[in-house]
This record gives C-alpha cells, structure tokens and sequence, in this order.
C-alpha cells in the first residue's frame, strides 16, 4: 500500500492542518514508511479475537443525574483567544 | 541535602533541620544555576512554590504533615496545575494558564508537597526523545551532547541533575521508564487505571499513565502513596483499597521467580545493555531470585499495533485544540475553516502532525477495520502473551531501551528508527501492565543502562519491593552525574 498525493491532501484536510505541496511530498514519503512498519500487521490471523480496546474489562460508571460543575465562565474565558460580553468568537460562519 | 532520600528530607524537615522555604529555596538556586546547561524546566515560578513551602512549614509545625508535607516535586508540564503556565511542550498551549488542578496535582497539594516547576517534555508527550519540544530539546546530565529520552525527558534529566527531589512522569509507550533508563534514574509506569487522569492532557487514552520518577524505589513508593487512588472524573480510574506501596520494600527476594523473554534479549539489543542487563539478572541470583526463559511471541507487532492505536487515539484528542476557547490562535486567517488549519498548522510541531495524520488515515472511512480494529485484536495476543508468561514467573525483566543514550539530532529526521526503540516498553502499555526501569551499570560512553521490572496488574508494591532489594546490594541508583 502506498499513499498518493491525493491521499495526503485529503487527510491534511481531514485533520484540519493547512500544508504546503513541500510539506505533503515531506509528509508522503514519511507517511509512507511508517505505513510500511504497520504493514506487519496485516499478515497476522485474527479470526475469532475480540478487539481490546483497554486494559481492564470495566462498564462505563454511572452517576447521579445532578449539577456537579459550577459556573466558571470567567475563569475559562479568561485564556481564550477571542471572547466578547462572555461568548468566545470565532468568523462570521453564516452570511 | 540534594543526596538525601524523601525519607530523609521529611525526617530533617520533621526535625526543623531545615525549612521546607530553605529546602525550596535551595533547589530554585541549584535549578537557576544549572537549568540553562540541561534545560529541564519549562516553566518556574518561585512565588507560588516559595508561598507552598511557607504553607508547608506551617503545617509541620501544627504537627499535621505527611511523608512529603514540604518537599519539592516537580511536575512534568503535561499536568494542568492551577495558576501555572502548563504548555505540554507545545506552541498551542504557549499561554494556557490552568485554572484548574489535575487529579495527580490537588493529591500533591493536599499532601503538603511543594510544586518546585514544570518539566520539558516531547510534544504532547509524542517522542523518545526530548527533542521536539517547542521549548527546545533537554540535555542529558551525563553529557550534554546526548538526549535524555522521552516524552518524560525533563523529569528525568531534573532527578539525575538532583534539580528536585523527586518528579511526575507519563508513559503512553515508555516515556517514564526510558528516560529513566538513559538518565540513570527510577521510574515506575503503575497498572492502567491507577493514578487518575483528569487534568493530565491527553495522548492516547487507552494507554496514558502518570507514575513517579525519582533516585530510589524507596522514593517511588512514597510518591505512589500519594499519586495513586479513585478519581470519578476519569472515566478510566479503578476504584481499589488505598495501598500502601511501601509495605514490603523490606521482603526477601528467596524464591522469586524471574521470567526472561527470549525475544528481549534477542537481535537489535546493543551489547553493552546486555553485559548490564545481565549482570543485574545474576545480582538477582545471588539474592535468591531464580530465572527462567519465556517467551512474548507477539513483542514485534507491538511496534505497528502501538503506531496505529496511539496515533488513532491522538488525532481525536487532538482535535479539540481548534484555537477557539484556549491555546494558540493563528493571527490571520479568512475564515473559520482557515482559522482553524491554520491555527492547528502552526501550533503543532511536525512530529504531532504526523501522528494526528496516521490517526485521521486510520480512522477514515474504509481502513478504520484494517487498521485499527486489526490493531485492537493483535493487542487482545499481547496482552494473552504477558497473561501465559505470568503462570511460569512473578516478574518478567529485560532491558529498557535496547541503546544508551544517543546524541542529539542523530535519530532526528527518521521516525522510523525512532519508534522502533521503544520495542521492549510498548507492549506493556499496551497489555495494561505495570513496568519500572531502574539503573544497573553504564554502558558505551560510560551512559546509564536500565533494567526494566515487568510486573503482573496491581504488583506494583512487589515490583518496588524487588527494585528496593537490588538497590540495597548494588550502588548504581545512587550515582550521579559529574562535571555539571
């Protein structure tokens, strides 16, 4: 398997990350060797295994449906980029 | 004093030898003289761990203290602390003041223990190296030409530099017991789901762990009493009986059986590791351990299992560093799409690109059952491999890394080559297990070797107890590096 120029675009896309063509001819080449590590993979049979998504067999905790949080708008807002009468702002998104 | 145990810091503070202010101070005037050589700290702030100690002295002399009540932690700079600069080594958190405290923190400031600074680290922890920390790479103490490891570098060069008493570290694929390793220090990575992480900016969830780092497994112990426990805000956090981790430091190692996997010590190891490794297992022997060879058949997919699940997970923890509520925001942009490429393209540096991108591929449509679910299952025989070898022993040891440390920039332009030094540590992440590394002699260059101690789920307290034993017959553990 090998990625294409296409298919790195579109994962840059994907991701959210603006490159440059430099950067994704750079990015094929190593994406491309790293996919040739996780090739091993492919050959090994694993009919009948379950996947482990983690360590220990645990269900997901449940909790009383109450407020736990308290309010700290200020706080929180106090490190954002951009915020304005206590609403974060971002580009005009609709016309 | 840089030399003394935790023990004997809490005896000597306990004893009003010393000030936990004095203690403190000492430490920022060591760091101020020596940080710029190593550059271990990221970020430090003498007025809040100066107000720490103040609040510490006075809570020893009400007569309320704890085994670390004033003693000077530092804290790798992935945990959120309240009031402190805490970057995770990137560009995209330059300017993020928590405000709010980890789980692992708000346990050291309930104990009393001072916040001496936060440590360098690989970006988001992605490294083995040091190397792409924004804030420039750390330098190993035992020659400032080499890399400490990684991502849990400055840590480790702090300890080894005795630039704190004892640190924090993280290990998602090794990067608490490799530095370790190649800076001649302790550090243990406890069983998944021991110390909580809320607050701990997150890597790859399946696999993160906070756990100690320090010069003795003696000082790990006290620090795990501290950092382990129940947090309900990680979804992830076992609910266990309090332990105390220090309980059978003392016991005899007669009779313990050691498991030796024959793929550890297989092709890719260097030959001074080995000699070190080696002579650590017959130090073993003496004290009564006996060996025997097993086998982890699967230890080679764990690489290519490993740099799919980590990367998955990744890209989607990732994804919330968009440049809106907190973090770097690119200056100019058309935009929101663009605002966010663009913030996300000059707040990651290149290796955490790479990663988000292996994860975002995976994930897509149509690979997302070759790949990940793939990886998932070839975890699922790892973990059966470590579940198979635990029948024939009580422990599993073998190297840590298969090199000593190697010189900066040397491994730098090949991620290849990187990811495949972390063969012997990954696979423990992945199965869940614990695993500690501790000095046992030098190798080329007169550099630290590591031993690594594999333990089965929840013996960190016997893991501790055979370190302990080991580091009261050899003196290796309490070397330091010259010339500084």
């Amino acid at each position: 398997m090998s990625l294409t120029t296409d298919d790195v675009t579109k994962v840059a896309q994907l991701a959210r990350l603006a490159m440059s063509e430099q950067e994704i001819a750079t990015a094929q080449s190593q994406l491309n060797a790293i996919f040739g590590l996780i090739a091993e993979m492919q050959a090994v049979d694993t009919t009948g295994i379950a996947p482990m998504s983690h360590a220990q067999d645990v269900v997901q905790r449940l909790r009383e449906d109450v407020v736990t949080e308290t309010n700290q708008r200020d706080a929180f807002q106090a490190i954002a980029p951009q915020v304005e009468q206590g609403l974060f702002l971002v580009p005009k998104v609709i016309e | 004093m840089f030399e003394s145990s935790l023990k004997q810091l809490g005896n000597a503070l306990a004893a009003r030898q010393i000030s936990s202010v004095e203690l403190t101070q000492l430490y920022l005037d060591r760091i101020a003289k020596l940080n710029p050589q190593l550059n271990a700290y990221i970020t430090l702030n003498p007025e809040l761990s100066l107000a720490q100690a103040k609040a510490a002295d006075e809570r020893l002399a009400a007569g309320n203290a704890t085994a670390l009540t004033g003693i000077p932690i530092a804290q790798k700079d992935i945990f959120c602390a309240k009031g402190w600069l805490t970057t995770c080594g990137s560009k995209m958190l330059h300017n993020f003041v928590s405000p709010y405290d980890a789980h692992v923190i708000s346990q050291f400031n309930n104990a009393g223990a001072i916040n001496l600074g936060k440590t360098n680290m690989d970006e988001f922890a992605m490294g083995s190296s040091n190397e792409t920390s924004h804030y420039g790479a750390v330098r190993n103490p035992w020659d400032t030409q080499r890399v400490p490891g990684g991502s849990s570098g400055g840590t480790a060069a702090a300890v080894a530099a005795r630039l704190c008493a004892a640190a924090t570290g993280t290990d998602t694929g090794g990067s608490i017991r490799q530095p370790a390793a190649l800076c001649g220090i302790s550090g243990l990575k406890p069983t998944y789901g021991v110390c909580s992480r809320y607050g701990m900016i997150a890597f790859a969830s399946s696999l993160d762990q906070a756990g100690p780092m320090g010069r003795s497994a003696e000082d790990l112990a006290l620090m795990m009493n501290v950092m382990a426990g129940f947090d309900e805000r990680d979804s992830t956090s076992l609910p266990r009986e309090t332990e105390n981790y220090a309980r059978d430091l003392g016991k005899p190692l007669a009779g313990l059986r050691i498991g030796l996997p024959k793929e550890f010590f297989a092709e890719g190891l260097g030959g001074d590791v080995a000699q070190a490794v080696e002579a650590a297992i017959a130090e073993y022997q003496k004290l009564g351990a006996t060996v025997v060879e097993i086998s982890l058949p699967n230890t080679r997919l764990s690489i290519p299992v490993y740099y799919v699940l980590a990367p998955a997970e990744a890209s989607s923890n990732l994804s919330r560093f968009d440049g809106v509520r907190y973090g770097y925001r690119a200056p100019e942009y058309s935009d929101l799409a663009d605002m966010y490429e663009k913030s996300r393209a000059q707040g990651f540096g290149a290796e955490v690109k790479r990663r988000i991108m292996i994860g975002t591929y995976v994930l897509s449509h149509g690979y997302y059952d070759a790949y990940y679910i793939q990886a998932q299952k070839i975890r699922r025989l790892i973990a059966q491999d470590f579940d198979e070898a635990f029948k024939q022993c009580d422990v599993i040891m073998g190297p840590t890394s298969p090199s000593t440390a190697f010189k900066l920039g040397e491994k730098g332009d090949d991620p290849v080559q990187m990811y495949l030094s972390d063969i012997y540590t990954i696979a423990v992440n992945l199965a869940g297990l614990p695993g500690m590394s501790i000095p046992c002699g030098f190798g080329a260059n007169n550099m630290p070797v590591g031993l690594q101690i594999i333990g089965n789920y929840f013996d960190e307290a016997r893991m501790l107890n055979v370190a302990h034993q080991y580091q009261l017959a050899t003196d290796w553990h309490s070397r330091a590096p010259q010339g500084l």
